[in-house]
């Protein structure tokens, strides 16, 4: 995978990651092209398109939309599937996901997708075990938190 | 839409309630319970601290207030940075989280850096990971904090705590710069393969090493790990598995014979999972569908290997590619389109591996009723794939006629389908699965979509229209027909080189010329023609008028008018064509020349503001009032027939499939096939690649002799008359071309100078100089793009007992700049007499693919012959000394072109031979004779080519 972005209906990026390297310009042409292209379709069509020399593998839940591009020999269904299995990623974690989420805990949704994906291919496909790896990473915050909240009630 | 309560005076830690009025969009679920409670500001820690402190600017209503608002808040965040009081961590990840937060909406951010560098170093979790957030979202190439950034990695990746050692290898799998491929290549293939690494360690190791890979394949090693990471395929964890098939693959990619052992363990592998039971893998299972990235994993990995030779293995394989197939006939599990696209996902990637293999007809033709199936199905996405995978299932020969039996369905989903890409699609499929057998029925249902075809895939559209019509064009006043129609249809969309070809095809074919000119002449008189028309008129009625000008309703006046009254509706490039077409009609219908004479002397002729059109009226004009009927007969002259070359149309098809795509192979592909454009083949000149050079040819017919004066008998002889046969033979089928550039390499049999080798991205052109047995060549390379093409090398080789030796090539930039042309000397010493020419093998990358050419380099024999003079007793002499049936080679051929003296002369001075007046006792008989040089020997050489011109042998 080349890169995934999440933008809204309006055409706002709520998330965008790279895993090829590309100058800001570039990468902000390619998200303005692309974001126009696959709000121009409609809903019954199909989630695939060529762009350039990729493939681009679109979804669109509620009011956000899913997009990765992929390389030639890259699988377009597995890549759906990749999408919605993000989703439930984020469903999982944040209990009932919006898009308010996203845009409050952007580095929630980072932090998600660095454990399930990684230089563009799938890390860990296991729903169980990316959630664990995060709930840890919140445990050691909660702990920071319980300390301050104690050593405030102190004093 | 959203409003937040105004809280930035409340203090930090006051939980502040965030109120959502009629906001339908933000906040509804992505994924499954529609209606919308509040967001959660607690639910995670740090976005609640990013709504204290911010008004986010949602609704995009005022631009400037967003702008104004960010701004003020970048101003604190530097007077904080900047401030004489050192930050805690706590704040410091607070604003450099802000710093993120705006960044993300699309605001540059110009500061930050060294306070996230700081939280790197951070023993905090949370400081540090906001660190890394932020490098790896903002990475800046400035070296001192790079060297930083790598000093707080490296004290990650030796922490031992397997937390850090993951924030640590997502950052370098994130920026995966150049600098961090020095400093850490080495170290992370220790941890991926180490004994006590994590699993969640090696995983992020694993596709970390990838990404540096990608980026610097030069700096990771794999060596004397490459076995124990090929191991990791049999990880008892799954996700392990994972994520090192990845970079198993992409290593494979490059070097398949260091990984070749993954074959069988992915096959092992992949048999587990295919043949367990959907709740074998537990949270592997994905929709009941166990596995299903990791089986296209394995399927893709074994793409990039020929069949497995260990029967075994290939049985065990195969048997998982009937199971997976078998399964999509199974009723679904779940009626989730999740579970189909998992399930189908995998079946697509073992018909990719089918039509890899390319072995195995049994399975092609399943995998073509599979998709046979799918054409049909209600998922627009299952219709779309199927479409594009037979496309490649037609291009083999197992399952190509399998393909063609769903041509009904595949013209339907052309007319039906809602979904452009998915037409496109299938107009790419039919274009596939065309032949001679049902050519004209895809033809002509190209031909009517095109009338309602979307604007955006009509110019490709026209292009294989094009081809095809041309490609199976069994009677070419189809192929007119078509062209014609395309004209009319979609005119707008015809670019030059589609009616450029017509008029190729129609001049180098007498027996389409008339039926051309009826055609067109009847086509012009629809009330509203396209301007391409008019063009392809004016050129065809220009030249071919002449034959149906005896029919009263188009005799020549008719003929001008009707072309006249286009005239002036047209552009100046028509224009300028119609006028050449005028000057032509005088020529050919000497009673038109005073009307066309009115034409060009008018005013808005000769006083044109455009200086072309001027120009041309005012030659023409002239030429038309004093040159003699002769001098116009030889100048207005009918075209002679083109050369031939590979289609343009093709080559620009090929372009439209953008850079990267066209590789060297398709490219002999397309002119193998551009030999069968030209259709039929039973017209020898158009048809051979050889006639290209020897378009204006005359037909020689010979009686060749190589023979040596000199005593020592050898293949020298021999091989310099099979040269001087293929010279003038039927080049086309007498050189089957190996996949070298024939053509080119005939062309400098008999000169010195020209292009070599030309296609979209390279020219190669040549100079040469040959004296005795020394010859010195330049060599040089045009790059024709706009883009760089790195790594370009050049070798030579001798093949076989090829001893005409290279003495010195200087090696060429590695670089050449796009547009740039590099030059390469090569000195060339003959040792000794040869046949096979040397090879030249050039390899470059261009867009990241890798490009790699083999070319015939024109070093032939005569070019070392030094001509020699002599008269015609001394050569009836040696003629007949040399009676050995080894030292004469005698060949006649049958002629390809008229003969001209003239021509055939040049041809053989250009061999290198002295020709000889005067000698033969026939007039009509050329005589030549020569010396080879070669470095241990001198062998001379008498030729003899007795042309007959009744018989054009």
């Amino acid at each position: 995978m080349q890169f995934m972005l999440l933008f809204s209906r309006q055409g706002k990026l709520r998330l965008q990651k790279w895993y090829v390297p590309l100058s800001d310009k570039e990468k902000k042409k390619i998200t303005r092209e692309l974001v126009q292209t696959v709000l121009a379709r409609k809903p019954k069509m199909c989630s695939f398109l060529e762009w350039r020399d990729l493939k681009i593998v679109y979804k669109r839940y509620a009011s956000l939309y899913f997009c990765c591009a992929i390389e030639d020999q890259d699988n377009e269904l597995i890549t759906l599937e990749i999408i919605h299995r993000y989703v439930e990623l984020l469903d999982k974690y944040f209990g009932s996901v919006c898009e308010l989420d996203i845009i409050f805990n952007f580095e929630k949704a980072y932090f998600i997708l660095d454990e399930f994906l990684l230089g563009g291919e799938a890390q860990e496909t296991s729903k169980k075990n990316v959630l664990k790896a995060i709930e840890q990473a919140d445990l050691l915050q909660e702990v920071r938190h319980l300390i301050k909240i104690t050593v405030d009630k102190v004093f | 839409m959203l409003r937040l309560i105004d809280y930035s005076k409340l203090p930090v830690g006051v939980n502040v309630r965030v109120i959502v009025c009629l906001c339908m969009w933000p906040c509804d679920r992505l994924a499954i319970c529609p209606g919308c409670p509040l967001p959660s500001p607690e639910s995670a820690g740090i976005g609640s601290m990013l709504t204290l402190y911010f008004f986010l600017p949602l609704s995009g209503k005022s631009k400037e207030a967003e702008i104004k608002r960010i701004n003020k808040e970048l101003a604190n965040i530097r007077s904080k940075f900047k401030g004489d009081k050192a930050l805690d961590g706590y704040s410091k990840k607070k604003y450099v989280c802000k710093l993120l937060f705006i960044f993300l909406l699309g605001h540059d951010i110009d500061f930050g850096h060294m306070e996230a560098v700081n939280l790197l170093s951070s023993n905090k979790y949370t400081e540090k990971q906001i660190g890394y957030l932020f490098i790896s979202v903002l990475v800046n190439s400035n070296s001192e904090l790079i060297r930083l950034i790598n000093n707080a990695i490296k004290n990650d990746l030796s922490s031992r705590n397997p937390t850090f050692m993951c924030l640590a290898l997502h950052c370098i799998a994130n920026v995966g710069s150049r600098e961090m491929a020095e400093a850490f290549a080495s170290e992370i293939p220790r941890i991926l393969v180490a004994g006590d690494t994590m699993d969640s360690v090696k995983q992020s190791a694993a596709l970390c090493l990838l990404r540096l890979y990608k980026t610097s394949p030069d700096l990771v090693l794999m060596g004397e790990w490459t076995s124990r990471v090929v191991h990791l395929l049999n990880d008892q964890h799954m996700g392990v598995v994972t994520a090192a098939i990845s970079l198993i693959t992409c290593l494979s990619q490059k070097n398949p014979d260091e990984f070749k052992t993954c074959v069988s363990l992915a096959v092992s592998r992949l048999s587990r999972i295919v043949s367990s039971a959907s709740t074998d893998l537990q949270d592997y299972t994905y929709y009941f569908v166990p596995a299903p990235w990791l089986s296209c994993k394995l399927l893709r990995l074994l793409q990039c290997y020929p069949p497995p030779e260990d029967g075994a293995v290939k049985g065990r394989l195969v048997e998982c590619l009937e199971t997976i197939l078998n399964k999509a006939q199974e009723p679904p599990k779940s009626k989730k389109v999740q579970h189909s696209n998992a399930k189908n996902a995998i079946l697509f990637e073992a018909i990719s591996l089918i039509i890899h293999y390319d072995s195995e007809p049994n399975l092609l033709v399943r995998a073509c009723n599979q998709l046979g199936q799918f054409l049909q199905h209600r998922e627009t996405n299952l219709r779309y794939l199927a479409l594009e995978s037979m496309c490649t299932l037609a291009s083999s020969e197992f399952s190509h006629e399998a393909v063609k039996t769903h041509i009904e369905t595949v013209i339907n989903a052309l007319k039906t389908e809602r979904d452009v890409s998915v037409r496109q699609r299938a107009a790419d499929l039919l274009y596939a699965m065309c032949d001679r057998s049902n050519a004209k029925q895809i033809v002509a249902e190209m031909l009517s979509y095109l009338e309602t075809a979307d604007y955006s895939i009509r110019e490709e559209m026209v292009l294989k229209v094009a081809i095809l019509a041309e490609k199976y064009a069994v009677d070419y006043s189809w192929y007119v027909d078509t062209i014609l129609n395309l004209i009319r249809i979609a005119g707008d969309y015809v670019s030059e080189e589609v009616w450029y070809r017509v008029i190729q095809i129609v001049i180098n074919r007498d027996d389409v010329q008339g039926y051309a000119a009826k055609t067109v002449f009847e086509a012009l008189q629809a009330p509203a023609c396209h301007e391409n028309m008019v063009k392809v008129g004016g050129y065809i009625l220009g030249e071919f008028g002449n034959l149906i000008a005896g029919d009263p309703r188009s005799s020549p006046l008719v003929q001008f008018n009707l072309l006249h009254s286009k005239f002036h509706l047209c552009s100046v490039p028509t224009r300028a064509l119609l006028l050449s077409a005028y000057i032509k009609f005088i020529n050919l219908f000497p009673e038109t020349k005073a009307t066309i004479q009115e034409v060009l002397r008018c005013d808005s002729q000769i006083r044109n503001s455009d200086v072309e059109l001027q120009q041309r009226a005012v030659e023409y004009l002239k030429l038309s009032s004093i040159a003699s009927t002769d001098v116009l007969a030889t100048v207005l002259e009918e075209m002679p027939p083109f050369p031939e070359r590979e289609s343009s149309i093709l080559a620009k098809l090929k372009k439209k499939k953008g850079p990267g795509a066209v590789s060297v192979t398709e490219l002999e592909d397309s002119k193998r096939e551009g030999g069968e454009l030209n259709g039929g083949g039973d017209r020898g000149p158009d048809t051979s690649a050889m006639s290209a050079s020897n378009a204006s040819t005359p037909s020689p017919s010979a009686d060749l002799l190589g023979i040596r004066s000199s005593a020592p008998a050898g293949t020298a002889p021999a091989s310099a008359g099979n040269l001087l046969v293929d010279v003038f033979s039927e080049a086309g089928p007498a050189a089957p071309s190996a996949a070298v550039n024939d053509d080119g390499f005939l062309r400098f049999v008999c000169k010195n100078n020209g292009v070599l080798f030309e296609n979209q991205l390279l020219q190669i052109g040549i100079k040469s100089e040959y004296r005795q047995n020394l010859g010195r060549m330049y060599l040089f390379y045009g790059n024709k793009t706009s883009v760089q093409f790195a790594s370009f090398t050049t070798s030579v080789s001798c093949p076989g007992e090829l001893q005409s030796h290279i003495l010195s090539t200087k090696q060429v930039e590695p670089l050449v700049e796009g547009g740039a042309q590099i030059q390469q000397v090569l000195n060339i010493e003959c040792l000794t007499d040869f046949s096979d020419a040397p090879l030249l093998n050039i390899k470059f990358r261009y867009g990241g693919a890798l490009q790699n050419l083999t070319l015939k380099l024109p070093v032939t024999i005569n070019k070392f012959f030094q001509p020699t003079e002599m008269s015609s007793h001394d050569f009836f002499q040696r003629w007949k000394q040399l009676s050995q049936p080894q030292q004469e080679a005698q060949k006649i051929f049958k002629a390809n072109h008229s003969m001209d003296t003239e021509v055939l002369k040049a041809k053989l001075l250009g061999l290198g031979t002295a020709l000889l007046d005067n000698v033969d006792p026939n007039p009509e008989n050329y005589v030549c004779a020569g010396v080879i040089q070669t470095k241990g020997q001198q062998v001379g050489c008498l030729l003899r080519l007795e042309p007959n011109a009744q018989a054009q042998v």
